[in-house]
């Protein structure tokens, strides 16, 4: 959109200017759009790397959008047999279903075909992976306090969603190894107590493979989520723009203002670069790096399983938990089977997600702290917050890693049993482990800041004074340096108070308790005492 | 003898030839020069690297049947290096497995890929640069089908990599891709154990080790896999090694492990560099 979208109004101005200035100004008397442009256009940004992981995210979904369209020209999601006679040849003649002989035929027999499924596939990839960082950023930086709890659960259900996307296209081409996969989720479906078997013959229609599922997981991929995934964008972004976007903290930077470029025009043509740099990367991906080589795997046949069958990245944590599951958790009572080996995984992953999506609430309640914020906080000034994530990412990666047990046995010469032992051990100690050393880590960074705003940084210079004695000069930040280490929240434990009836229930108890936990071991800001006191040196 | 081997050995090179033609060409107009290149390099190779193979196991079914002179030299071979650990008869110790009756097969696959003389222990037998000529393993290899009769080394007609591809990937899925993993990657077993990747591994080993069953991997006898299904396995896996994979770079065929670490480290990475780049400019 050109500039002059956004000044055109003045007639005399239209009747003396081009084509552009024309069409616009006849959109405007029709739409008023300048209204929307102009007050869109003079939203602020802030310009920093690590606010644009949303937009990779955002991009790689663009992406994925149009490679798919492209997809769909030529995919046929039927699970008919037919018998292969393209231009692969160690599959010439074998018979497979219709799905998995279109997505051979859109490889091998369809110009950029190929180029179009590893442009999808690698921006799938991204897009999830991309997600998950930005949420990373928003959680370490606590981003996703007041006003902004609902747009966290937003984004985390949008995470969800996608990997809903990702693993139902997995699964599209029904070759060997995505039939690997579901036969996997079919058994997770089946172990879920009393309802499981039920459930998992209304998703097959009948015993699993059948023949429907492919044609159910389409509609699934190329309709309901992403009509889903889209108008939670849609919505996600709105918030984003309603909220204005947070801001580190810096000098001149406050609760109430946005340090950073207008959206019109700079932000958007940065944004506008960006969303092609981002194509880019992921066209070169996919014109040099095979991914998903389903020539190789063959089509799907419930007999046949091969070594090292794992899902994509972003369901290898589920994998992963299965993998970890210590043989023999499973018996007969009442005249059924029951599978704590599944049965567990699945409530503790459910717990993780549920724990992972209320968190912001979590942590409002602990503080109390009722007051918005868009000013970042870095993550050595949350200690217990950042030791949490700490704790989560440890448990999630550990989890993530024991879905490649096996490769990791045989690359790092390994015992299989060994990997497992290793990894059953971090996911479930290593959380504690991580939760104490982020917290201490935290801890003694926010004395450090403190030291040096104090007193300054050593600056290397020994001087000798008249009387013999030797000194290193400390010198002090400058101004713009020193108001980063100095200002950030300062919370304390929260006081349990009597109610209205003058009575302590049990639940402010519990939160008081965990408030304290929260905040116990804390580093209190400079004061402007301390600070004065110290400049007299 | 030697006629005929030459003759085979010109058909064979005719054919591979036309099999680089035909590969080459529908994907041809999609393909870099380098591509190319690389492509008639690899080929080259493995034209090269057959021949040899071929030449060898020609040669050596001819030792086999031959002479006194061979079994000889490998028994006194036999004695120094392996008795150790098999016994002077065979018999097996404390340290190794009776021979009897492994065959001729079982002798040329271990000492060939470098796996036997052991060297030192481990859960499995590791390959390792091969510590005898030809000439020697065919004279160890005659010395112990001599004192007792087992597979031998397989005929030069099932090596020809010129079978059903279809039929041999199909077998291959059904057989061995558990262990070996689709693309013949590799894959883990239990106890440090492993199943080792197949490409490099030439058409007599591959053939040999379905014969003989080396170590945690079972027989394939020629009732449960006939010659001419060994054929097409050895096919289907030299065409998946000869022809590149039409989508670009492999990242080893280990599957979405391998992707979704690239995906994050090079994808991920390079676009967060550029980002970090893109903002450092505006300052
Ligand atoms: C350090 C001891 C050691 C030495 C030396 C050794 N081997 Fe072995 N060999 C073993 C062991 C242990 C096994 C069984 C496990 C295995 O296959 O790795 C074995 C297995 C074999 C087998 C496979 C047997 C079967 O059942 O298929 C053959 C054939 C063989 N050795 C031949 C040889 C030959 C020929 C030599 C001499 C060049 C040799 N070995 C030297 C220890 C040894
Ligand atoms: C139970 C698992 C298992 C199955 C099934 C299996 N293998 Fe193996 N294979 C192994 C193991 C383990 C080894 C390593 C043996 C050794 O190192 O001595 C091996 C070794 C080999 C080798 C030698 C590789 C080298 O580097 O020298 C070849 C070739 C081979 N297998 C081919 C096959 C083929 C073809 C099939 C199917 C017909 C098959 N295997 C089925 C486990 C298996």
């Amino acid at each position: 959109m050109s500039s002059d979208t956004r000044t055109a109004p003045a007639p005399q101005r239209a009747a003396k200017t081009s084509v552009t200035g024309a069409v616009s100004n006849y959109i405007d008397e029709r739409t008023s759009i300048s209204a929307v442009v102009k007050e869109f256009g003079r939203k602020i940004f802030p310009d920093h790397w690590s606010f644009m992981l949303g937009e990779v995210a955002l991009y790689s979904f663009v992406v994925i959008l149009i490679s798919g369209s492209f997809l769909t020209f030529f995919f046929q999601a039927s699970m008919a047999e037919v018998e292969y006679d393209g231009s692969w040849v160690p599959l010439k003649g074998l018979e497979m279903s219709a799905a998995m002989d279109s997505a051979l035929n859109i490889s091998f027999d369809i110009r950029g075909g190929l180029l179009m499924r590893q442009v999808h596939h690698w921006a799938a990839l991204l897009f999830i992976a991309s997600i998950g960082l930005h949420m990373l950023r928003i959680y370490f930086t606590g981003a996703f306090r007041k006003p902004r709890e609902l747009n966290w659960v937003i984004g985390f259900i949008l995470f969800i969603l996608a990997m809903g996307e990702g693993f139902t296209g997995y699964s599209l081409p029904d070759d060997l190894l995505s039939g690997n996969g579901l036969r996997i989720i079919d058994g997770l479906i089946k172990g879920i107590p009393v309802v499981g078997t039920w459930i998992s013959y209304l998703l097959f229609g009948g015993e699993f493979p059948g023949d429907q599922v492919i044609g159910r997981f389409y509609t699934l991929h190329i309709l309901l989520l992403p009509a889903i995934i889209v108008a939670l964008i849609a919505l996600h972004l709105v918030f984003v723009v309603v909220h204005k976007h947070t801001q580190y903290p810096g000098p001149g930077k406050t609760n109430d203002n946005v340090v950073g470029y207008p959206i019109l025009p700079v932000y958007a043509a940065k944004a506008g670069g960006f969303f092609f740099i981002v194509f880019g990367v992921i066209a070169l991906m996919a014109a040099f790096f095979t991914i998903n080589p389903i020539w190789n795997y063959g089509p799907y046949d419930p007999s046949p399983v091969s070594a090292g069958t794992q899902p994509d990245w972003y369901i290898g944590f589920a994998d992963g938990a299965l993998r970890l599951i210590p043989p023999g958790w499973e018996f007969v009572l009442w005249d059924r089977t029951w599978s704590f080996n599944i049965i567990v995984p699945l409530v503790v992953l459910g717990g993780f997600i549920v724990v992972v999506l209320l968190y912001p609430f979590f942590e409002a309640w602990v503080t109390g702290d009722k007051r918005e914020h868009h000013l970042l906080d870095r993550p050595r000034n949350a200690p217990t917050r950042t030791a949490i994530g700490a704790a989560g990412v440890t448990f999630y990666a550990s989890l993530w890693a024991a879905a490649s047990s096996d490769i990791i046995a045989t690359h790092f010469k390994m015992a299989m049993e060994h990997v497992i032992h290793i990894l059953q051990f971090t996911t479930i100690v290593g959380p504690f482990i991580a939760f104490f050393i982020a917290k201490r880590i935290c801890i003694a960074l926010q004395k450090k800041d403190r030291e040096i705003a104090l007193h300054g940084y050593e600056s290397g210079r020994i001087v000798r004074l008249p009387g013999g004695e030797y000194i290193e000069v400390h010198q002090q930040l400058d101004e713009y340096e020193r108001w980063k280490l100095l200002n950030f929240n300062e919370y304390q434990p929260l006081m349990i108070r009597p109610n209205a009836a003058g009575k302590i229930s049990s639940a402010q108890r519990v939160r008081a308790s965990v408030s304290r936990w929260f905040f116990e071991d804390r580093i209190e800001p400079v004061t402007s005492k301390e600070l004065e006191r110290s400049s007299h040196h | 003898m030697a006629t005929a081997r030459k003759t085979d050995a010109r058909r064979f090179r005719i054919k591979s030839a036309n099999a680089a033609r035909r590969t080459r060409s529908p994907r041809a107009a999609r393909r870099s020069p380098l591509a190319t290149v690389a492509l008639i390099a690899i080929g080259l190779l493995f034209t090269g690297g057959a021949y040899a193979a071929f030449n060898a196991s020609s040669s050596d079914s001819g030792a086999v049947a031959a002479s006194q002179e061979s079994v000889e030299r490998g028994e006194k071979l036999f004695a120094a290096n392996c008795a150790t650990c098999h016994g002077l008869a065979l018999q097996g110790t404390e340290a190794g497995p009776t021979l009897i009756g492994v065959g001729a097969a079982a002798v040329d696959f271990q000492v060939g890929t470098g796996r036997m003389p052991l060297q030192n222990q481990s859960p499995q037998a590791p390959v390792k640069p091969v510590q005898f000529t030809d000439s020697d393993v065919d004279a160890l290899a005659a010395y112990v089908s001599s004192i007792s009769p087992g597979p031998s080394v397989p005929d030069s007609e099932y090596l020809d990599a010129a079978g059903d591809a279809t039929r041999g990937a199909e077998l291959f899925r059904i057989n061995c891709a558990m262990c070996h993993n689709v693309a013949g990657a590799g894959g883990a077993l239990t106890e440090g154990k492993y199943a080792p990747a197949l490409t490099g591994v030439t058409e007599k080993h591959i053939y040999e080790a379905m014969l003989t069953g080396p170590q945690n991997m079972p027989v394939f006898n020629d009732a449960n896999l006939t010659p001419e299904d060994k054929r097409d396995i050895i096919t289907s896996l030299k065409y998946l090694e000869n022809n590149p994979s039409p989508g670009g770079f492999e990242l080893g065929s280990l599957g979405p492990v391998a992707e979704g670490l690239f995906a994050w480290i090079f994808g991920l990475g390079a676009i967060i560099a550029l980002a970090v780049w893109l903002t450092a400019r505006a300052n």
